[in-house]
């Protein structure tokens, strides 16, 4: 009787084998699965600051006192034009000086350094391609320091590269206007405390570090 | 230069000795075969700085200290 009745059970688990066997092995797979460890990224607050203040570093050591100075006080740097004719697209300048306004994640602005007339806006982005997750943006500094290194050793590959718009499309001209105002009165200061002997105007606050 | 962390070192070494010199252009030819932009600050005698963007080794001013790979500029909006 108890032989019949093994050989019974045995006969029933081979034949339901094809069914229970696969469920086994997926509650086996989902038990592993949840036992397994996580990897976890704890978000550290102070990482997108500290490489904001290597990035300001760098930007130092690469650029000059005048133009760290500028961008510490003023928030962005200018670099001269260098083309004959003027960035491309922008209807030639006639030979006119002509220059950029580098401001970190916006648009390089170029325009008449005598009239201080807009002539386009460059957009222009870094963007790490090798990174499948999270941010792709650079610190602040670092896409200033990249803008400046890209126009200063290479304009016509830059301006080429970088969508063109008319001015006015992302950054606000009255602000473009300011901020020239701003940088003419800041060289002039800066000129009078050279001429004085002093080291150029005080710093108007660190506006990374505030901001 | 690296998104999320600003600048990190990549290799250093002296490129007057041949060990050195092989290490360093590999590792120049692995950041441009990723995609990047190599660039050289310098300054002239006025003190002007600027920078070279450099796209072969042996396009690195023999007096550089330092070569920055940056992300290579798009188009943005």
């Amino acid at each position: 009787m108890l032989l019949a009745l093994a050989a019974t059970a045995l006969v029933a688990i081979a034949l339901l084998s094809d069914l229970i066997v696969p469920r086994l092995d997926d509650l086996w797979g989902r038990w592993l699965a949840r036992r397994q460890r996580t990897p976890s990224w704890s978000y550290d607050p102070g990482r997108e600051r500290r490489a904001e203040q290597r990035a300001r570093t760098l930007l130092r050591s690469c650029v000059n006192d005048e133009e760290w100075a500028m961008y510490r006080d003023l928030g962005f740097l200018r670099v001269w034009g260098t083309l004959a004719d003027g960035p491309d697209d922008a209807g030639g300048t006639g030979g006119a000086p002509y220059a950029y306004l580098i401001y970190p994640h916006r648009p390089i602005v170029a325009y008449l350094a005598q009239t201080h007339r807009l002539l386009n806006e460059y957009c222009v982005t870094f963007p790490d391609e090798t990174r499948p997750y999270g941010s792709s943006r650079l610190p602040d500094s670092d896409d200033v320091l990249a803008k400046w290194m890209a126009l200063t050793g290479d304009e016509r590959r830059l301006i080429s590269t970088a969508n063109m718009h008319l001015p006015g499309r992302q950054l606000d001209p009255a602000q473009i206007r300011r901020d020239l105002w701003r940088l003419s009165q800041w060289e002039r200061t800066r000129m009078r405390q050279l001429s004085d002997g002093g080291q150029g105007p005080p710093p108007a606050g660190d506006r990374k570090s505030a901001a | 230069m690296k998104p999320g962390h600003g600048e990190v070192l990549i290799a250093e070494g002296d490129a007057t000795r041949a060990e050195d010199e092989q290490r360093l252009i590999e590792e120049f030819r692995r950041q441009l075969d990723a995609g990047l932009w190599a660039a050289v600050p310098v300054a002239d005698k006025e003190g002007r700085r600027e920078s070279i963007m450099v796209r072969s080794f042996e396009e690195i001013p023999w007096d550089a200290d330092r070569v920055i790979f940056f992300p290579r500029a798009a188009g943005g909006r």
